[in-house]
């Protein structure tokens, strides 16, 4: 084994039922380095880390770490033994514990807790590690960021030798995500090795030493990160050459149709219960349209008063120029409004129910309580859908939970889709999906509205929404501050009305 | 080699089937039966009080005394599913609804010469008050978001003492005989009336599975309320509708449980049955958290557990003891259908089916 090697996978297998989820991967990580793994969702990033990690038994292949050669690794506690430590996208903390409880609860070193000594090793720890953040406050009190670095901490602080990252930034803001690699640097110079998941293919560029590719369960290859341009590494993911992602634009026509600047819906002064200022929107048929903002702008806050998802305070909304009331999700989706929530976990899947009946669930309830679909028609359905999106799955009978996370977007997609609305509003719908599918998405967007579809479409990611919309409503502080359309469409028209509004008003 | 691959799916796909668990229970139970004493199976013509002919025997009394707690398994798994949580008054409620029907029979007179009014208004009125009860109980868990336990814990207390002030704390009993028809035999059927109404109301619940989103919206609800919400569903109406189908399933289970004695007793009357109702819902392999449910794997729940209570008593075990053996038996029944366990075999399974990778 090379010197400063400090893991090695060699071959890699583990089959589920019916998928090959790894064949023959191998995963090798230096000390004192970041190394991202990267593939799209099925790729088996989550499977390889949930091997390592002992959650997962392997099939076949060895894993060998530098000072006890080659182990087994049964649990998660066997891997935490053998210094791997991981630190989950969703945080697995207790936010009513305080943080020096949180790091170092459940390490079982006797019965009775020092608290006095247990308060000044996590006061000393976090010094050191530059978390801003006191021994003895309460975990929840802390922003999600800080949250993310004391489970960093508490991983350290078991002395781990490889830390694993799974998703750690797709909660953060930007200046969260710095403090955060801040303090990644920090660890990699005190020799850990870390292993970094995420989707995000700036942050891969900004912290990471190598890149590991894999496609399909397999393994494509191990890249030094200046080896590697980000068009090459989408190319590698994807299994094929892409000219330009920002392209897509270009190969739509728009909708072209008789009414083309007619408002599909129209509101004004409205207000919702979830502590937005009121708002004035509107959309044309065809168009697609977007709000932007910082995280907690008010944007999603927007869209949900527009379906009648929180309590609707005042305002009135028109269809067609006919005035309707909107007070609850199915009086706007009587007016054929369809909104795909930000969070899927929470307000998108019926996790235990089948994909079959995830895709039908809104056009059901629309059609109505007395009058179910026969099996047949819901089969036709759903079969329809998910040849229509590609959607990834054994069969219609699977239950949506098990699919990627790609894949249920794509089934919730389908279930508003099956629908035929006229107004489609997506909130988020590329958030933690891989690359293809944000293309795919983006595409679809963009062609529903060649077909005349009026589309609101949200995203985190600015250049996302740049290629996709052609008007975007600038929100701060939950509050619309500007408009912008046509040339004034550009990353730093978009930052300058997020950040300098206030002078202008 | 292929073949016993597929015979191993096979496998797989009957002990991975909810049923399996009841029905290997319902096996188990007829294998010792035929082995201790074949004549439990035998049915035999007989003559009932009445002088009428009817069929008897261990299977017809299982059918008929199982038939209340059929009904209530209906309800419950409706409640289970769509609340996650249970209705622990079914029985003090039980009471309340059959007090309401004997005092619409006997019109508040203890001793009446006739009956005081038709059986079916009586009945409609039980079926009024059991409604109104689930309502109740509904609005408590749904609107005001209370534990369903804590909810339904107030009727459970409250049930016994209102059933007894509907009719004064008196005993009425109904004059007529024909009213003992309900869960006995009517003359000329050989076969007990509550068992006829025990098939026709899974027949009804089937046909409102079948023909309604009912199941589609209280799965939804008890899996995800808030994306239910955001699909249209009213989370809200399908959860106190779920208790009202209880409630109504209740009144059902009065009729045929006053209909056994012609009068009532306010603290004996369906007692610690909804224990056997929850019971019987769990034993159906359904989870108690709520979300996706199978009716008839709750349906026959409910007959397991009359077929061991009748077992037990066939084996002469004494009635005080009974309750023991019987938790002997659930915990079996309930610990080798949780996940954990049938996951442990599932592996064993495979392990069997492929030792040389094993090896390997």
């Amino acid at each position: 084994m090379n010197e400063n090697r400090i893991l090695e996978m060699r071959g890699i297998d583990k089959t589920f039922p019916g998928v090959r989820a790894l064949q023959g991967v191998d995963f090798s990580l230096n000390a004192g380095e970041i190394h991202a793994l990267m593939g799209e969702n099925g790729a088996g990033k989550s499977t390889l880390i949930k091997v390592l990690t002992g959650v997962y038994t392997k099939d076949g292949g060895t894993i060998s770490l530098k000072d006890t050669g080659e182990v087994q690794i049964h649990s998660p506690q066997d891997a935490q033994k053998f210094g791997i430590s991981t630190v989950y996208q969703e945080i697995t903390l207790c936010p009513n514990l305080t943080v020096a409880e949180n790091m170092y609860i459940g390490r079982g070193e006797g019965s009775l807790t020092n608290w006095k000594k247990m308060n000044a090793d996590a006061a000393k720890l976090l010094a050191s590690l530059d978390i801003p953040a006191k021994a003895t406050q309460q975990l929840a009190s802390c922003s999600i960021a800080v949250q993310q670095m004391v489970a960093i901490a508490r991983a350290v602080d078991m002395e781990c030798k490889v830390l694993i990252l799974d998703e750690p930034t797709s909660s953060l803001d930007e200046q969260e995500v710095e403090k955060l690699f801040g303090l990644m640097r920090d660890l990699k110079a005190r020799g850990v090795g870390i292993i970094f998941v995420t989707h995000f293919l700036d942050q891969v560029y900004e912290v990471c030493d190598k890149i590991t590719v894999l496609r399909d369960g397999q393994l494509v290859g191990e890249y030094e990160i200046k080896d590697l341009p980000r068009v090459q590494l989408v190319a590698k993911m994807l299994g094929k050459e892409m000219d330009d992602l920002s392209d897509i634009k270009g190969e739509q026509g728009g909708y072209h149709g008789d009414d083309a600047g007619e408002d599909v819906f129209e509101a004004t002064g409205l207000q919702s219960d979830a502590g937005i200022k009121p708002f004035d929107f509107h959309i044309r048929k065809g168009e697609v349209n977007g709000f932007t903002g910082l995280l907690g702008s008010g944007r999603s806050e927007c869209v949900r008063a527009i379906f009648g998802a929180d309590r609707v305070l005042q305002g009135t909304t028109k269809m067609h120029g006919k005035p309707v009331k909107i007070a609850k999700p199915v009086d706007a989706m009587k007016n054929g409004i369809a909104y795909l929530p930000e969070d899927r976990k929470v307000d998108g899947i019926v996790g235990d129910l089948s994909v079959r009946d995830n895709i039908i669930l809104a056009l059901q309830v629309l059609t109505g309580f007395f009058k179910p679909f026969s099996k047949a028609q819901a089969n036709a359905f759903a079969d329809e859908y998910i040849k229509k999106l590609n959607i990834k799955t054994a069969s219609a009978d699977t239950p949506i939970k098990s699919l990627s996370g790609g894949n249920q977007q794509k089934v919730i997609l389908a279930r508003w889709l099956l629908m035929h609305p006229e107004y489609l509003i997506l909130d988020e719908p590329t958030r933690g999906i891989d690359v293809g599918t944000k293309v795919d998405i983006q595409k679809l967007v963009l062609e529903l509205a060649s077909e005349g579809m009026s589309v609101t479409f949200i995203s985190s990611e600015t250049d996302e929404m740049l290629r996709t919309c052609s008007r975007l409503v600038v929100m701060r502080d939950r509050k619309v501050v500007g408009e912008l359309s046509g040339e004034d469409l550009t990353q730093n028209k978009i930052m300058s009305t997020i950040a300098g509004g206030e002078s202008k008003a | 080699m292929k073949n016993k691959a597929k015979s191993n799916g096979l496998f797989k796909r009957i002990v991975g089937n909810q049923m399996f668990i009841p029905v290997l229970a319902i096996l188990i139970l007829v294998i010792v039966n035929l082995v201790k004493d074949p004549s439990f199976f035998v049915v035999t013509w007989g003559l009932n009080n009445d002088g009428f002919p009817v069929l008897s025997g261990s299977l017809i009394s299982i059918l008929d005394n199982g038939s209340e707690l059929a009904i209530l398994a209906i309800g419950m798994t409706l409640v289970t599913a769509a609340s996650g949580g249970q209705d622990i008054s079914v029985g003090a409620t039980i009471a309340v609804a059959g007090s309401a029907m004997l005092r619409v029979l006997c019109g508040g007179n203890a001793r009446p010469e006739t009956t005081q009014a038709p059986v079916i208004v009586a009945f409609l009125v039980a079926c009024l008050v059991g409604m109104l009860c689930g309502a109740f109980n509904g609005a408590l868990v749904s609107v005001f978001k209370i534990q369903p336990m804590v909810a339904t814990l107030i009727l459970f207390t409250a049930g016994r003492s209102i059933a007894a002030w509907i009719n004064n704390n008196e005993l009425p009993i109904v004059p007529d005989p024909k009213f003992a028809w309900f869960a006995g035999c009517i003359p000329g059927i050989p076969i007990p009336t509550s068992v006829f109404i025990a098939i026709a109301c899974i027949i009804v619940i089937m046909l409102v599975l079948k023909f309604t989103n009912l199941g589609l919206y209280t799965q939804a609800v008890g899996i995800n309320e808030s994306s239910s919400r955001l699909n249209g569903i009213n989370p809200t109406f399908i959860k106190f509708l779920s208790f009202v189908i209880l409630g109504l399933c209740v009144a059902v289970a009065a009729l045929i449980k006053v209909s056994r004695i012609s009068t009532i007793n306010y603290s004996v009357i369906a007692k610690d049955i909804e224990m056997d109702a929850i019971l019987a819902v769990a034993l159906g392999g359904n989870a108690l958290s709520g979300g996706k449910f199978n009716m008839w794997a709750s349906i026959l729940g409910a007959y397991i557990i009359q077929f061991l209570t009748t077992t037990l008593y066939r084996f002469k075990v004494d009635s005080e003891a009974r309750p023991a053996y019987k938790a002997v038996v659930v915990i079996l029944l309930v610990v080798s259908s949780a996940p954990v366990v049938r996951n442990y075999f599932s592996q064993l399974a495979k392990q069997f089916s492929s030792p040389k990778k094993e090896v390997a």
